[in-house]
């Protein structure tokens, strides 16, 4: 007698069950989808009444995650940056300068005069008069070093001084380094998160990769040109010194002095000292407005630190101008006309109103910490991803059909069981995509599709299995016992090895790779759990009902 | 009636043309090295950095007026191929443009690919740009290594697997008929210049789970038909296990190659080349288990003392249910 314990049958059937009520929500897509949309709506900027007329199509007590579209099937931008770290290094070398000037000042009688020198980027050179003065010098510039605030890097300095004949030389530690690249990343991601959310997309991934690299994937977005201008731009905001401004671009600037050219004067040049007075890290705000002549502008404000800047700035040098700086061009360059001790001021220039609000939303956001450079680049049109999912919808059912045809031709009413058991087993695959929020590719369709076809491989193997037990006189309950218990571990190993290289594709792969190892790996794991146990638990059922003296398979 | 793709009992002898079988599966090794090292394979832009435009228009594509259009830009190597595909639409004329790497490191500038797409608009008003997809050449070099060393991982992970389970012969036999799959299907695309891309990867991989799929299933019943006639000649017993093993790889292969070229026909061009490579494989991977997998246990010879069936190597999965 086949014996089937009542606590498994339980079991199996409550797992099928979850996997299909899961599943459920993809047949509805639009309506579940516009349900979603509208449950984000709310909790983010309230309810109206449209949104929770949206939001009572699909009932709130039903699972209501999908099976998210990945970019080729839904279109969409997709971009890969790398952060150039080593800004970071050299800016925070630059913020350096004046400390340790001040430092090396007050010791003036050992070390004499000083001056910063040209240097590689990322190090700080600093000439001293008195050479024999070196290690009062040293000793005052690495009195500057703060420990370095990581698990690895405990016990070291944020800085190496180095001191060479009459040349100090000063750059980060590695262990800094380290941080610092770490910080750089976190806050990139941070600030392109900020700057995609506004923009109000669905679902975008922003996310790490590997050292120093950013994955930015927005689905339904026009193109990666788009999402380039709005990531790419640094909006690098700063308030410099000008020094004077003339219309020849091969003008040569001083020692640390930059040249930038203006950004609505054609031809015209500004010469600028090149360490800021205040930069755009320091703003808390900056809104679209208009100035007294009703253009458009930009209306900011600084932080205390920025606020006491620049007022010191500004009550110093009435009367001189001072240059507002945007990713390496003057935006405008007006003159002090007084001190301006609250902080807050106004930008303006030749902007159109969108100009203006675009700017005050990167100004907001905050600058990127460094430059980013584009290494790869996607856009999928929505047609072609539509497209797509409807050849991949046909092929799926012609598949399907034709495997489900075949099977009961081969097996008969075996065959029908088994039958049932492959239609669960596509239910289950999109119900666990769903309960994980995988993605879904055009090869992940594809890796569905392969998965219907090796399916039945268990159940083959099973039923060819009960055949020649059949055939070697056994009774029908001993010949499906045996069928299954002697399958087993050509089925086992047979899935473990497709598993391993499922595995491998996950973990090497990247995007629609991905996307196909996902669901072949799940594939894998509940066709054999439906071969296993759900055929299984249909045959013995059947049995049970009918005890045929004979059975033909 | 049922359906019998074979019948109940068979008894071919697949070893009485060793010399044939394993010579032609050496032949076609051959030419396949040969055309990897004379040919190349046509990579794509995952591989070798570089841009690709695919347009749509209502129009046909005249090919020469694209070039014309293009090259004045000064870009290069640009290759521009027509698409058909039996899903498009009548008024559906699809084209590819492929455009070498521009730069050392980047992806292309959006400055670029306006050129472009202005370009081609002035031959033809009413086209379209559905996908517009650019790699730079620093990260198609990592993807070159990437696949390169996902291959050698999961052959490497299957070789010890199998050792595990059964005994290293095996595992030879087994890497052997991975080897012949994967070193042939790449020459396949050689051949036949079809583009090789990541997804191109993902179906070789595929292969090599599918093809050990087989494979082991055959293993499995040589391991215990091994068990079973201790005295039978090994050439018999993988002769009897692949027979009886015959009617289930023709329905596994079946059923998978139904669904799979029912994908190749119906699934759209843009996931052809991936579909092929793996409809391909799996013709090739059912061949080998065989021809290769079982001629290289036979070469090999395997331990026939197995008497202590559940010593180091060779462990069975105890049968839950039973």
């Amino acid at each position: 007698m086949l014996h089937y314990p009542l606590w498994r049958r339980i079991i199996v059937i409550g797992l099928v069950v979850l996997g299909l009520v899961y599943a459920a929500p993809n047949l509805f897509y639009g309506r579940v989808e516009t349900h979603n949309d509208a449950a984000t709506a709310i909790e983010k900027f309230g309810a109206t009444a449209e949104r929770e007329a949206d939001l009572s199509a699909w009932p709130g007590w039903l699972p209501s995650s999908l099976v998210n579209l990945g970019l080729d099937l839904r279109g969409g931008a997709h971009l890969l940056a790398e952060v150039k770290v080593e800004d970071v290094y050299a800016h925070r070398m630059d913020a350096l300068w004046p400390e340790v000037r001040d430092a090396l000042r007050d010791e003036r009688d050992a070390v004499g005069a000083i001056r910063r020198i040209d240097a590689p980027e990322g190090q700080l050179k600093v000439r001293i008069e008195t050479p024999a003065g070196m290690p009062v010098a040293l000793e005052t510039v690495r009195a500057l070093a703060s420990p370095v605030v990581t698990l690895t890097g405990v016990g070291s300095n944020d800085i190496e001084v180095a001191g060479e004949g009459d040349t100090i030389t000063v750059q980060l530690s590695d262990a800094e380094q380290l941080a610092t690249d770490d910080r750089t990343i976190q806050q990139s991601l941070e600030i392109i998160r900020r700057r995609v959310d506004e923009v109000g997309t669905r679902e975008p991934v922003i996310q790490r990769q590997g050292e120093r690299r950013i994955l930015i994937q927005v689905p339904g977005l026009g193109s990666a040109e788009e999402l380039k201008a709005l990531i790419g731009t640094t909006a690098q905001l700063t308030f410099n010194p000008v020094v004077s401004r003339t219309g020849d671009p091969g003008t040569r600037p001083g020692a640390r002095q930059v040249i930038y050219p203006s950004m609505d004067e054609e031809g015209i040049y500004y010469v600028l000292e090149e360490t800021p007075v205040v930069t755009g890290e320091e703003l808390t705000n900056a809104q679209p407005s208009f100035d007294q002549n009703g253009r458009p502008a930009v209306n900011f404000q600084f932080n205390v630190s920025g606020a006491r800047k620049f007022g010191e700035y500004t009550a110093e040098n009435v009367g001189a101008p001072f240059a507002i700086v945007l990713d390496g061009e003057v935006i405008s360059a007006p003159r002090i006309n007084e001190p301006i001790p609250g902080g807050s001021g106004i930008i303006t220039g030749n902007f159109t109103v969108e100009e203006s609000t675009n700017l005050a939303v990167l100004l907001r956001a905050g600058a990127l910490p460094a430059e980013m450079t584009f290494l790869e680049e996607r856009t999928i049109g929505p047609e072609l991803g539509a497209d797509s999912i409807e050849a991949g919808k046909i092929a799926s059912i012609v598949a399907f059909a034709g495997v489900l045809i075949v099977m009961v031709a081969s097996y008969g009413w075996f065959g029908m069981l088994a039958n049932v058991a492959l239609v669960l087993n596509v239910g289950m695959v999109f119900g666990l995509l769903s309960a994980i929020g995988a993605t879904l590719t055009l090869p992940g369709i594809a890796g569905i599709v392969l998965t219907i076809g090796m399916a039945v491989d268990a159940n083959v193997l099973v039923f060819e299995r009960i055949r020649e037990e059949l055939r070697a006189g056994r009774g029908p309950a001993r010949a499906i016992e045996l069928g299954y218990e002697k399958a087993l571990s050509a089925i086992i190993d047979a899935n473990i090895t497709t598993f391993i290289t499922a595995v491998i594709l996950f973990i090497m792969g990247s995007g629609p790779v991905k996307g196909f190892a996902v669901t072949l790996a799940l594939g894998i794991l509940t066709s054999v759990f439906a071969a296993i146990y759900v055929t299984r638990l249909l045959i013995v059922m059947w049995f049970e009902r009918r005890r045929p003296k004979q059975i033909e398979v | 009636m049922r359906l019998k793709l074979v019948p109940d009992e068979t008894n071919w002898d697949f070893f009485a043309r060793l010399p044939i079988t394993l010579g032609f599966s050496g032949l076609m090794l051959v030419v396949s090295v040969v055309a990897f090292f004379v040919m190349g394979l046509n990579f794509g832009i995952d591989f070798r950095g570089g841009t690709t435009i695919r347009t749509e228009s209502t129009q046909a594509v005249d090919v020469g007026a694209y070039r014309d259009a293009i090259s004045p830009l000064g870009l290069g190597d640009v290759s521009i191929t027509e698409v058909f595909d039996p899903s498009f639409r009548d008024d559906q004329h699809v084209a590819m443009v492929r455009i070498e790497a521009q730069n050392e490191e980047e992806s292309i500038t959006p400055e670029t690919v306006q050129q472009i797409e202005d370009a081609l608009k002035t031959v033809d008003p009413a086209i379209t740009f559905p996908s517009v997809e650019s790699v730079g050449p620093k990260v198609s070099g990592e993807l070159v290594m990437t696949a390169i060393y996902s291959v050698l991982a999961a052959i490497a992970a299957v070789l010890v697997y199998i050792w595990l389970r059964f005994e290293w012969q095996f595992a030879v036999g087994a890497v052997a008929a991975l080897v012949h799959d994967v070193a042939i299907t790449i020459g396949v695309f050689a051949l036949f210049q079809i583009r090789f891309d990541l997804s191109t990867i993902a179906a070789l991989l595929t292969i090599v789970g599918y093809s050990l799929n087989d494979t082991v299933v055959v293993f499995d019943r040589v391991r215990e038909n091994l068990r079973r006639y201790k005295v039978m000649k090994l050439k018999e017993v993988l002769n009897l296990s692949i027979n009886e093993t015959m009617s289930r790889t023709v329905m596994t292969s079946g059923t998978t190659l139904l669904a799979l070229i029912a994908l190749l026909v119906l699934g759209g061009d843009v996931i052809r080349g991936f579909v092929f490579a793996m409809t391909f494989g799996i013709i090739i991977g059912t061949y080998s288990s065989v021809f290769v997998a079982s001629a290289f246990l036979l070469k090999l010879g395997v331990k026939r003392d197995w008497s202590k069936p559940d010593g180091e190597a060779g462990t069975q999965f105890a049968d839950v249910d039973a």
